[in-house]
């Protein structure tokens, strides 16, 4: 680690940006955090390469909050050891504060503060030169379409509007490094969609994202992806060869009465999961059993219903890794 | 530099917020002027017009000069007049009256005999100050007695009251209600300061800038130090105007120790502020201290008749030491230079309660 360190600070007079262009920004082995006897994170190995987005998905509670939070300093971890940048994580949390940005899950700005106040405040307590401060408030306020807002206080905002805030802030200081815990929870679908083109803004600008989330919509726009189940990584890579490498075979049933068809189907015992959507149903088979979309077939002969099979998607991908209790 | 940026930053930060939020701009002023209030007009020393219950079983003039002479001091007023002891005791049961006066049918023979007492009081001795009032009737003097060669009445003290002559209660409660005061609102107000920026989520942001523990800290105490005096002013203001109590020291003084004060309170605050999860938990440990402040610090009871456990105990209240500076400086015009070892230990308490509040609180959510 420290040959690392010393390597970069000499590329580091050059263009502090390009230093070991190569290297993964953040490198996590062995990550384990246990509160009290749950294990909420449990031996994950990461490695996160530079200036792209790297999506975290996985249901509640799968331990994505607590391992952003010790990729970031904000939790010790119980066993393993994690480098942003070269620098290891609690040891040096100090150091990276200036090297990261954090949007947090809920919203975390003051509500009594206005945009302009709250971005003046971080820039502050973030060691921004006054004039540094000034051309970066300016710019954020253009970039994320604040600047009709600026004298506006967030109690006073929607959802979309406070969430460009949270960004803007995390990017105040121009970060290297941004950690964004589940940033659109709380957006309609086309907020989402603009929030996400100014984070592919940010790669252009060489920034290295983190994102948790739930939406597989938002998760297939990741360049990498990471699935967490009950605190262990259960998967990883990009979402086209996660989809591509799947196992399991998807199959699509449409007609009519399909609750009792769900529960024929169910009684199986082949299929990892059946869900309803509108008149059809979507089953992914257990893989490894050549019979079974015959057994499927035969299962709901007589109902008039037709079967195809259907290309899987990334939410059969994140079912098969997640669930291992069967959802019937 | 940066270090100085971010404690102003939060300083900032703070009053803006303080002068959005109406309940606790209000607080500044409000708690001041009503508790002033309350203790300086509600808690009076000088007890007048006792309700006072009369079995004259004597009836005689001299008699009725000794009910006249005892109406005249103002202490007790005549409400009722019974037939029997039996009578007078019922009538304090029921409340109607706190001192019941028994005067014997053989009053005048006793008068003559010293070894015995003239006639009887009756006290309602479920209240301290009551009782303690009835001792000074027993003591008064009373000299009509044209039948009897009595020698004229000898004291043994005579009392001077110093810095107070008229011992009016206003002058010695509100230098004391400063401190009161304070500790109230200052303890109040930074005790929630961090809590609720944890309950809002704000501090997981804040941890995550390069902020460090002591400035955050030391800018969360800088905007009340301000408020703080600006209480101590309000309140002298209404002590000179309304209840007429001298500053006999220099403001100068009065304000330096009020703001080592303030910090020693702060500290405390910031100290629970570490400690509490949830603001309720704050209001809580904020009553915790308030409690025996009041009662320990000499505010309401003399801190030297206290037992000894009491007084160690009151020496890690920061108002037990200010009650000294500020009665000596407002009351007894002292300066600071008599008044070293209090301010002392205000210090203490401040460089402590800072210390166990930088170290106890972690830039960390573990």
């Amino acid at each position: 680690m420290d040959a690392t360190q010393a390597t970069d600070s000499v590329i580091a007079t050059d263009a502090t940006r390009a230093n070991g262009a190569g290297d993964p920004a953040i490198v996590a082995t062995g990550l384990t955090r246990r509160f009290g006897r749950t294990v909420a994170v449990d031996s994950v190995d990461l490695e996160i390469p530079r200036a792209k987005i790297y999506g975290f998905l996985g249901p509640n509670g799968c331990g994505k909050s607590t391992t952003f939070r010790m990729l970031c300093g904000l939790l010790t971890p119980t066993e393993g050891e994690v480098s942003v940048l070269g620098h290891s994580i609690p040891r040096d949390a100090e150091k990276l504060r200036p090297l990261i940005g954090y949007m947090t899950q809920q919203f975390s700005l003051y509500r009594d503060l206005s945009v302009r106040e709250n971005l003046d405040f971080l820039g502050k307590v973030r060691g921004l030169s006054r004039r540094r401060r000034r051309e970066r408030i300016e710019a954020s306020l253009e970039t994320y379409d604040l600047g009709r807002l600026a004298r506006r206080r967030p109690e006073n905002l929607s959802g979309g509007e406070r969430q460009r805030l949270a960004l803007a802030a995390a990017v105040l200081h121009e970060p290297p490094v941004l950690l964004l815990d589940e940033p659109t929870s709380a957006v309609d679908p086309r907020t989402r969609r603009g929030f996400w083109d100014s984070l592919f803004e940010l790669i252009e600008h060489d920034v290295t994202i983190l994102v948790s989330t739930h939406y597989m919509e938002e998760a297939e726009r990741c360049h990498q992806l990471a699935i967490l189940d009950r605190g262990r990584l259960v998967a990883e890579g990009e979402p086209k060869t996660l989809i591509g490498e799947l196992a399991h075979t998807v199959l699509e049933v449409e007609g009519e009465h399909l609750g009792r068809l769900r529960q024929r189907i169910a009684e199986l015992g082949i299929a990892r999961s059946v869900a309803q959507l509108g008149n059809r149903l979507r089953v992914l088979l257990e893989p490894g059993d050549p019979d079974a979309a015959g057994l499927v077939g035969a299962a709901i002969a007589g109902s008039g219903a037709s079967i195809a099979e259907t290309r899987p998607g990334l939410e059969d991908v994140f079912v098969a890794s997640t669930q291992s209790d069967r959802d019937l | 530099m940066r270090s100085l940026q971010r404690v102003f930053a939060v300083a900032g930060k703070e009053i803006r917020q303080l002068s959005r939020d109406r309940l606790t701009f209000g607080m500044i002023v409000g708690v001041p002027l009503i508790m002033i209030m309350l203790f300086g007009f509600a808690i009076n020393l000088d007890v007048r017009n006792l309700r006072t219950g009369i079995v004259d079983e004597a009836g005689s003039q001299l008699s009725r000069q000794l009910v006249a002479d005892l109406v005249a001091t103002q202490v007790v007023e005549i409400v009722a007049r019974e037939e029997s002891v039996e009578a007078l005791e019922a009538a304090m049961q029921r409340n109607e009256i706190v001192v019941g006066l028994h005067i014997p049918s053989d009053i005048e023979r006793r008068l003559a005999d010293p070894n015995r007492a003239a006639a009887q009081l009756l006290v309602d001795g479920t209240d301290p100050l009551i009782a303690g009032i009835a001792a000074g009737i027993v003591a008064m003097p009373f000299d009509a007695r044209p039948s009897v060669a009595a020698p004229p009445p000898r004291t043994l003290f005579s009392a001077r009251a110093f810095f107070n002559p008229e011992q009016r209660s206003a002058v010695m409660i509100v230098p004391g209600l400063i401190g009161v005061i304070l500790t109230f609102t200052m303890v109040l107000f930074t005790a929630v300061a961090i809590v609720r920026e944890r309950e809002r989520g704000n501090l997981e942001l804040l941890i995550t800038t390069p902020v460090r523990t002591t400035e955050l800290m030391v800018g969360k105490i800088l905007p009340y130090i301000a408020i703080g005096l600006i209480q101590v002013t309000l309140i002298l203001l209404v002590g000179a105007l309304l209840f007429d109590v001298p500053v006999r020291g220099t403001l100068t003084d009065l304000y330096l120790a009020s703001a080592v004060y303030i910090a020693a309170v702060l500290g405390i605050g910031l100290l629970i502020s570490t400690i509490a999860k949830i603001q309720f938990q704050a209001f809580q440990l904020t009553f915790f201290v308030m409690m025996p402040s009041i009662l320990l610090s000499g505010f309401m009871f003399p801190f030297d008749g206290m037992p000894t456990a009491a007084q160690y105990i009151a020496q890690v209240l920061p108002l037990t030491h200010f009650i000294v500076i500020v009665r000596g400086i407002v009351l007894k015009g002292a300066e600071l230079a008599d008044l070293l070892e209090p301010l002392r230990n205000l210090g203490i308490v401040f460089l402590v309660s800072m210390t166990l509040a930088v170290v106890r609180f972690r830039k960390r959510l573990d």
